[in-house]
């Protein structure tokens, strides 16, 4: 179990080693945020901002312009929120260059309580064009997507968790942008998750098979661009879609994957997620068991989606 | 008249003909600040229009982005574009958008217009300047009721924390702003002894004095270890008689009548 933030940290002092233009900058978070590797191996092209998140933002888009890659790492809540008219108007708006890693998205971020739980960080993101966003899923895609962000010519949005995630990829695997992975075929349903619901999806996705009911799974890293052709697919073969998401119903995974179908391919589809809530304060687990983003609960909707329906 | 003072009346007739054909725009701090643009272009930084993307030019960075006149009328005066150009500013079409535009303008080295951001951005490439160890300055552009923003602080406490000597901040100090005075609206002042104290070199000047902004700018390049701040003392409108130091002048294009009368006392100047 690594979670995604630590994933982040480790590929990042790769990178750097790499390439001399990256740079990293923080909001006195290096030690949560994992970039605190970076800045010990090259602290001359590491940059604490101090606790000014739009300071933060402002400097990496200058960074930029001088064809500096620069990481800015932060928790999302503040990312977004704290600094988004600078995202939007310093780094989106001229289509800068800058990789916006946010870390303990989510409600997993636990003790911390709602204050710190982003569950409205891809709602924001997603709405300002220029924007890539990325949610890996486990260290092996992490990896990669950090990899193939740093490569890519303007914003990207990463959204990486605190918690330890189970693997899911073998080494093998490539992470392709724009790309989702149908991670176990199937023909009466397709559960469509990100992040670390995705090991969660696969466990239903075998219940549902003890039961008879055949679960696609599909894991969407990249939620914009979105795998429109994948989507597309799926709802023409399995005729009804469960969207999975450690974020809000409202803007997140589940609203991108409507946007898609209500325009080329309108079937039934059923989100779990937040339900226009915010968290509070508990062990991550204990969280993900109350707002419904379990095992369980994605099993109970699938069958009752399946047999709805036939 | 020297020849700044005839660039800078130049300047002006520009700012007054492309507001007026615009229709609307912001005339006021526009015209307070054409000295200081045009000796930063003429006389300063070391940049060229046939070599724009030179790695080791000097930067300029319109934070206060809705004087955004008075950067197209130096950019084009400078040979970035055509100064036949000017005219279409903020028509659809143009590349000339209400606030700098670094994707459409020629020139332009940060999209500004949201106050504050501009300078935030200026720390950052003094910041890239300085990891890659090079020798090229960055000057900023803030006006006075901008310093009312968040970031501002935000960004002056990172450039004095590290020690970003390349920076220069100019503050237009005309001592409007939308509402009324700075003093009405949010107290701004004392702004030498507030740059001080974030780890500033300050220098107080008359912005619209040459001998006053030369010296500035060579002080400013003495001093190592922490940024610049000048504090350009302006008059709102600086120039035309009936905009000078109005609060109604800060966001109005001038009609045909008051363009003509305005483009009449610009041309006695040069006269």
């Amino acid at each position: 179990m690594i979670a995604t933030r630590e994933s982040y940290g480790n590929i990042l002092i790769e990178l750097g080693k790499e390439n001399k233009d990256i740079v990293v900058l923080d909001a006195d978070l290096s030690k949560s945020t994992k970039t605190a590797g970076f800045a010990k191996h090259f602290p001359k092209r590491f940059i604490n901002a101090g606790i000014a998140e739009q300071n933060l933002m402002g400097m990496a888009a200058g960074l930029a312009t001088t064809g500096k890659i620069p990481f800015a790492s932060t928790f999302a809540v503040f990312a977004t929120g704290r600094a988004f008219e600078i995202i939007r108007n310093s780094i989106c708006y001229p289509k800068l260059n800058v990789k916006i890693a946010a870390t303990h998205a989510g409600i997993t971020v636990g003790e911390d309580g709602g204050s710190h739980q982003s569950i409205e960080d891809i709602a924001i993101m997603r709405s300002l064009p220029h924007m890539k966003i990325i949610v890996p899923a486990d260290d092996v895609e992490t990896r990669q997507a950090v990899r193939a962000a740093a490569h890519i010519d303007g914003p990207v949005y990463l959204r990486l968790g605190r918690l330890g995630v189970p693997p899911i990829f073998d080494e093998n695997h490539t992470f392709t942008f724009g790309k989702g992975n149908v991670l176990k075929d199937g023909k009466d349903i397709t559960i469509i998750g990100m992040g670390l619901m995705i090991s969660k999806c696969l466990k239903a996705a075998e219940l549902l098979k003890q039961e008879g009911i055949s679960a696609r799974v599909i894991n969407i890293s990249t939620i914009k661009p979105i795998d429109e052709e994948l989507i597309i697919q799926a709802a023409k073969e399995t005729k009804r879609i469960l969207t999975v998401e450690e974020h809000s119903v409202i803007g997140g995974l589940g609203s991108a994957v409507c946007d898609v179908l209500s325009t080329h391919y309108p079937v039934p589809v059923v989100k779990i997620g937040m339900n226009d809530t915010f968290g509070e304060s508990g062990k991550p687990e204990e969280l993900l068991t109350k707002y419904g983003l379990t095992v369980e609960n994605i099993y109970d909707m699938a069958q009752k989606t399946v047999n709805n329906k036939k | 008249m020297e020849p700044m003072e005839i660039y800078a009346n130049q300047l002006r007739i520009h700012i007054i003909n492309m507001l007026a054909a615009a229709g609307s725009g912001h005339p006021g701090g526009a015209l307070s600040a054409a000295d200081l643009l045009i000796y930063l272009y003429f006389k300063e930084m070391k940049i060229d229009s046939e070599d724009k993307d030179n790695p080791d030019r000097d930067r300029f960075i319109l934070s206060k982005g809705h004087a955004a006149p008075v950067l197209y009328g130096t950019l084009a005066m400078k040979g970035f574009f055509n100064t036949s150009e000017l005219t279409n500013l903020r028509k659809l079409g143009s590349f000339l958008q209400g606030h700098p535009d670094m994707l459409k303008v020629p020139g332009v080295e940060m999209s500004t217009g949201s106050l504050g951001q501009g300078f935030s951005a200026s720390v950052g490439v003094a910041l890239g300047g300085k990891i890659d160890e090079k020798s090229y300055r960055i000057y900023t552009l803030l006006g006075d009721g901008e310093l009312q923003e968040g970031i501002v602080w935000e960004a002056a406490m990172a450039a004095s924390h590290y020690k970003l000597d390349n920076l220069v901040a100019i503050i237009d100090n005309n001592g409007l702003q939308i509402d009324g005075t700075n003093d009405e609206v949010m107290k701004v002042n004392p702004l030498k002894e507030k740059w001080e104290s974030f780890g500033w070199n300050v220098i107080e000047i008359d912005g619209h004095c040459f001998t006053d902004i030369e010296r500035a700018f060579k002080q400013a390049k003495e001093v190592k270890g922490k940024p610049t701040a000048i504090i350009a003392k302006t008059s709102k409108g600086k120039g035309i008689s009936f905009m000078e130091n109005q609060v109604g002048w800060h966001g109005v294009a001038p009609s045909e009548a008051e363009r003509a009368k305005a483009i009449e006392e610009l041309e006695r100047n040069i006269r």
